[in-house]
């Protein structure tokens, strides 16, 4: 955040206090979102959220920003649904524009094993509250006049499965919104201020350890993104998680309007218009686990192959930026919430590369569970234990980027 | 520069020609075997740092081999520099 943002905003830097209620380590989306929530909604405020770095810098400023809810399992598509509802409404809520748009969202099928695939989807998603519907090759060319139909001749769109309420909003601003709604009710947030050590007191976890001395908490939830394994190992827990890279860039500005979100997961990419006219593309994962910000040529060169097929008119454009986040995968492609089976110790994890979206309904499902301890019916599947009960929630083909 | 595998048989090849395969080990403290079953099905030691990983050359000589690499900086960790 540079400083004439700053002053714009209403955010108040406080010094650290020897104690609080909770401690959030980790201030991007959800940890921000979960501070939020438990000020606005549950009236805690004795809340810090301690961040090695800025705020949003980590995965909250390195990911495609695209807004939506066509997961392909029930418990998934409810969830994400909540999170697409409370975007729609987080700009009147915290009288902050967040350059929210929905564009509508486009997946394409280019096989008849595809058109199943999306056919299934938009009747799954409808059934629970997502509203999607399978469209034609006519419509899809009328939702997307930039398109090349026939893909280059190798991947042909035979439909699409759309999506209407899928959006895009300024990262950093729906952060910075999240921060200030925090700070106006009273939460502090700590910038580089990390977290060395958990305070353990017995089983339970009793706050945290940073370089302005220990702090004490009732309770420590970890939003952390990237870094997630080590800030469990504090805890003596092992997690689920690996952590892989993804990239994105952006191109100059395109000068037409393009609509959507394109998406392909036959292509493995998405596309999108930036409120500044640049075109975002993304796609999968890195495959080695890594820790590392580095970009890479071949990605843009793989992607920009791949993207021409279906958006030739790209071809005209030039790379303008590029960029990484690390994302932290769980092994069915689903978010991890809830209790972590150590008292005093939430986790909120498993973002992988579908982080972004989930930030409002994350955080208000977190600080309601903190808040009144009990686990919420929303994330109830998506808790830790599901792996030792054997309830793993895959949904891989969701994902966009595998 | 993308990460290139440095494979004992083709040299320095594309990543994207390799599958990844993580070396498998369950701590010791785990005594109780449904939970060494739970961390060996799923859990990860997703270490930063130098770690020792297998590669197969699944688009080449299809040999399996062990790197060291640093996965803070994606560099290959030479075995005689570590």
């Amino acid at each position: 955040m540079n400083e004439f943002v700053e002053r714009q905003m209403k955010l108040t830097w406080r010094p650290p206090k020897k104690s609080y209620d909770v401690v959030i380590v980790g201030a991007g989306g959800h940890g921000l979102a979960t501070a939020y929530y438990l000020a606005t909604r549950h009236g805690m405020s004795n809340v810090a959220v301690f961040e090695r770095g800025y705020i949003g810098g980590g995965n909250s400023g390195r990911n495609t920003t695209i807004i939506r809810a066509n997961y392909g399992i029930p418990a998934a598509v409810r969830f994400y649904q909540r999170s697409v509802d409370l975007y729609r409404g987080l700009e009147e809520e915290t009288d902050r524009w967040l350059m929210h748009q929905a564009k509508g969202l486009l997946w394409m099928a280019h096989s008849e094993a595809a058109v199943r695939a999306e056919r299934m989807r938009a009747k799954l998603n409808t059934q629970f509250g997502a509203e999607t519907e399978f469209v034609g090759p006519a419509q899809v060319q009328e939702l997307c006049p930039q398109l090349d139909m026939s893909g280059g001749g190798r991947w042909p769109v035979l439909g699409a499965s759309y999506h209407p309420q899928g959006a895009t909003a300024r990262h950093d601003r729906v952060v910075w919104a999240l921060a200030e709604g925090a700070m106006e009710h009273g939460a502090h947030v700590h910038q580089n201020m990390p977290v060395d050590g958990l305070i353990i007191d017995g089983d339970r976890v009793a706050g945290v350890r940073t370089a302005s001395g220990d702090i004490a908490a009732g309770a420590v939830v970890s939003a952390v993104g990237g870094h997630v394994s080590r800030i469990a190992a504090m805890a003596g827990l092992r997690l689920p998680i690996r952590t892989h890279r993804l990239q994105a860039f952006v191109t100059n500005h395109y000068l037409q309007q393009f609509g959507p979100i394109v998406a392909s997961s036959e292509l493995f990419f998405y596309a999108s218009q930036t409120a500044r006219g640049e075109m975002l593309l993304g796609a999968e994962i890195d495959p080695q686990p890594s820790f590392s910000y580095r970009s890479s040529h071949d990605f843009v060169q793989d992607v920009c192959r791949r993207a021409l097929c279906l958006l030739p008119f790209m071809s005209n454009l030039r790379v303008l930026r590029q960029w990484t986040g690390v994302c932290d995968m769980s092994p069915d492609y689903s978010p991890i919430m809830g209790h972590t089976g150590v008292p005093g110790f939430y986790i909120t994890t498993g973002w992988g590369t579908w982080g972004f979206k989930a930030i409002p309904a994350g955080g208000e499902q977190m600080a309601e569970l903190i808040a009144t301890g009990e686990v919420p019916e929303l994330i109830a599947p998506f808790g830790l234990d599901r792996f030792a009960r054997d309830r793993t929630m895959a949904d891989r083909g969701s994902a966009g980027t595998h | 520069m993308s990460l290139r595998i440095p494979c004992p048989t083709c040299g320095d090849r594309s990543v994207h020609e390799f599958v990844h395969g993580e070396i498998r080990r369950v701590p010791d403290h785990l005594t109780d075997p449904d939970e060494r079953d739970l961390d060996f099905a799923f859990h990860h030691d997703n270490e930063e740092g130098v770690v020792t990983e297998r590669w197969f050359h699944a688009q080449g000589c299809r040999r399996w081999f062990e790197i060291r690499r640093d996965t803070t900086t994606d560099r290959i960790v030479e075995p005689d520099s570590s």
